[in-house]
């Protein structure tokens, strides 16, 4: 066992003392737990029934029986679906004007000396240590009739001025010689960003683009300031209202099985709301998560 | 999308017509003409990004006007409202809220820097004395997992973890303690708060250290070893001098940041604790300003805190170089 575990170390390094590899794994299991039993529980009592609910009296941490319930209940209710295919919207439509236009905006900024590339370059770049402010930014969405639109959940907050340095970054460090013999070849710009560069840039462009699909999926505070309509409510505004605030679901609309009481949702619905949030991101991380380093170090290097 | 539409459709303007918006104005002057003949598909490129930062960005930077006016959005608007020149920002210096406000902030910003801070260079250094490359790989996928969680959502879980139906309260109950509901707690509000951003960034915070960290000379390590320098000699003399310039640069990046906390975050949890210990910078500017319909008042507080944190950023950085680092930016 010892032996083994030594044998990862450089011949010149001291094995560790017993207690310190003791301690150090301690920390390590209790940092892995902080993060893994919380969602274990919530996932967990989000597929139990009621009855094991009530029993625990709270988050269950033993499996007892697993039921679909509470996830049948929030689907057959409008609110949360309609939430659910709302957020859903946001976010692909959002990442794609998003990653597009910063894509776009990215390669015209990544060849240093041609026209207007400073001034456009120092516009993005202002962004960094400067926000023109709530108020302003709110009126002159207001402005643009977009209080209640769905535009407001995208526009306001489509360009990232670190995703397009990153991407910058990324696309200067792509050969001269590739894209010079493109251009004597005779391929615009375009084809060269898309034929050329933008294969070679997979990793960091799907970095990025998680980067935006978490924002939009994740977005509140732009849907608590410009969507007043609960029934263009994101999923976020739901989590909110029904989860944190335990606010009572409204079942009158219901229709299939509603029992037309209005109570506070129950504990398993909420975590299912809770889950239904967490999912989206569970499910792309795994694909996306081996190229953060990559994405991440070239964004502060270079930035 | 293909690429031979867009070309298509945009060579049909006559090159000195697709100027884009605002900056591509003086393209028509002569010098630039060879320029802008072979640059043009790039401008087209940039345009869509150009437009939108101009508008919702630099048009409401100069949005801030309102800050010196008794702005009515009702009568007269931001071109009609009668200029009151600084009075906003005397009657915000005299607000007891606002004052609270930014002592909450400022409080806050110097607790996490002590508290939180330093975490994820522990943690990367923890990191990277795990010798099985599987290993940690697997922590750090966890650990990085609620970095992509809103904070809606990171809310949500402490209040089932920590609240006075929660998971620990829950627990204690059962024991035949009485709970304690740490969401509602205003004492404690300032621990709750960095425990939380611990929670949520402490992990990803670390990718920038590991990255440090992968490119310091492992010969050095070596001879130190052979120079009889142990563990803990080594994190001294070699590790930590090699972090130093990260550790300056988030540093700086924090000081320029110092205003602005955790904006959902606050504005989440405002109700459960009370505006007491809970008001920052930026929800001052929504609950004072936006939400009463004061906005010249509330864009006066909004750009105090901007310009103040442009001159914190430009200090932080300035002192950097004094120091020999070299900072967030350089003179080029």
């Amino acid at each position: 066992m010892r032996k083994k575990k030594v044998s990862g170390l450089a011949p010149w390094e001291e094995p560790g003392s017993l207690a310190g590899r003791v301690g150090k794994g301690g920390v390590l299991a209790l940092i892995l737990l902080s993060v893994l039993l919380p969602l274990y529980t919530i996932v967990l009592t989000s597929l139990s029934s009621a009855e094991t609910v009530n029993r625990v009296g709270g988050l269950v941490l033993v499996p007892d029986g697993i039921t679909f319930d509470a996830y049948r209940q929030i689907f057959s209710d409008s609110v949360v679906s309609r939430a659910v295919l709302v957020s859903t919207g946001v976010t692909v439509v959002g990442t794609a004007i998003s990653l597009g236009v910063s894509v776009l905006g990215a390669y015209a900024l990544s060849r240093p000396g041609t026209l207007f590339h400073r001034p456009i370059l120092f516009c993005v770049l202002l962004m960094f240590v400067f926000f023109p402010g709530l108020i302003p930014t709110y009126l002159m969405v207001a402005s643009l009739g977009l209080k209640d639109s769905y535009w407001s959940l995208i526009l306001p907050s489509a360009v990232s001025a670190f995703n397009v340095v990153v991407l910058r970054a990324f696309f200067m460090n792509i050969p001269h010689e590739l894209i010079d013999s493109a251009r004597i070849d005779g391929a615009g710009e375009f084809r060269i960003l898309w034929r050329i560069v933008l294969p070679l840039s997979k990793a960091v462009t799907a970095v990025v683009g998680l980067f935006y699909a978490v924002g939009y999926w994740n977005a509140w505070f732009n849907a608590m300031l410009y969507i007043d309509d609960s029934r263009k409510w994101p999923l976020a505004l739901v989590l909110r209202s029904y989860v944190v605030d335990s606010n009572p679901l409204p079942t009158a609309t219901v229709g299939v099985s509603g029992f037309g009481q209005v109570a506070p949702p129950t504990l398993a619905i909420k975590m299912a709301i809770v889950t239904i949030a967490v999912l989206p991101a569970l499910i792309v991380y795994p694909f996306v998560q081996r190229h953060f380093t990559k994405g991440v170090i070239i964004g502060a290097v270079k930035g | 999308m293909s690429a031979d539409a867009d070309t298509r459709s945009v060579t049909e303007v006559r090159p000195g017509e697709t100027a884009p918006a605002g900056p591509a104005d003086g393209a028509r002057k002569e010098p630039f003409s060879a320029r802008l003949r072979r640059d043009w598909p790039l401008l087209v490129m940039a345009a869509p990004m150009v437009v939108l930062v101009t508008a919702f960005w630099w048009i409401p930077a100069l949005g801030n006007v309102i800050a010196f006016q008794d702005y009515n959005p009702y009568s007269g608007g931001i071109l009609g409202s009668p200029i009151i020149g600084f009075t906003n920002f005397a009657q915000l210096f005299g607000d007891p809220q606002f004052v609270r406000a930014v002592v909450n902030t400022l409080g806050i910003t110097a607790f996490q820097l002590v508290f939180y801070f330093p975490v994820p260079i522990a943690l990367a250094l923890l990191l990277n004395s795990v010798v099985s490359g599987r290993l940690r790989a697997f922590i750090q996928g966890v650990v990085y997992l609620p970095h992509f969680f809103s904070w809606v959502l990171v809310v949500a879980i402490f209040q089932q973890m920590f609240g006075g139906a929660g998971l620990i309260a829950q627990i204690l109950r059962d024991h035949g303690y009485s709970g304690i509901d740490w969401m509602t707690n205003s004492d404690t509000f300032i621990l709750l708060v960095t425990a939380e951003t611990i929670w949520k960034d402490a992990g990803w915070g670390t990718i920038v250290f590991l990255a440090a960290l992968s490119t310091i000379d492992p010969h050095l390590y070596e001879a130190a070893a052979v120079d009889g320098a142990r563990r803990w000699r080594r994190m001294w003399h070699i590790t930590l001098p090699g972090l130093r310039p990260v550790i300056v640069l988030l540093l700086i990046l924090r000081l320029g940041d110092a205003l602005n906390v955790g904006f959902e975050q606050f504005m989440l949890q405002r109700g459960a604790v009370g505006s007491k210990v809970s008001e920052v910078f930026d929800t001052f500017v929504y609950w004072s300003g936006l939400r009463t319909g004061d906005f010249g008042y509330g864009a006066a507080a909004g750009l105090f805190k901007g310009l103040v944190g442009l001159i914190l950023i430009l200090v932080a950085n300035k002192v950097a170089h004094a120091l020999g680092e070299r900072g967030v930016y350089s003179r080029s």
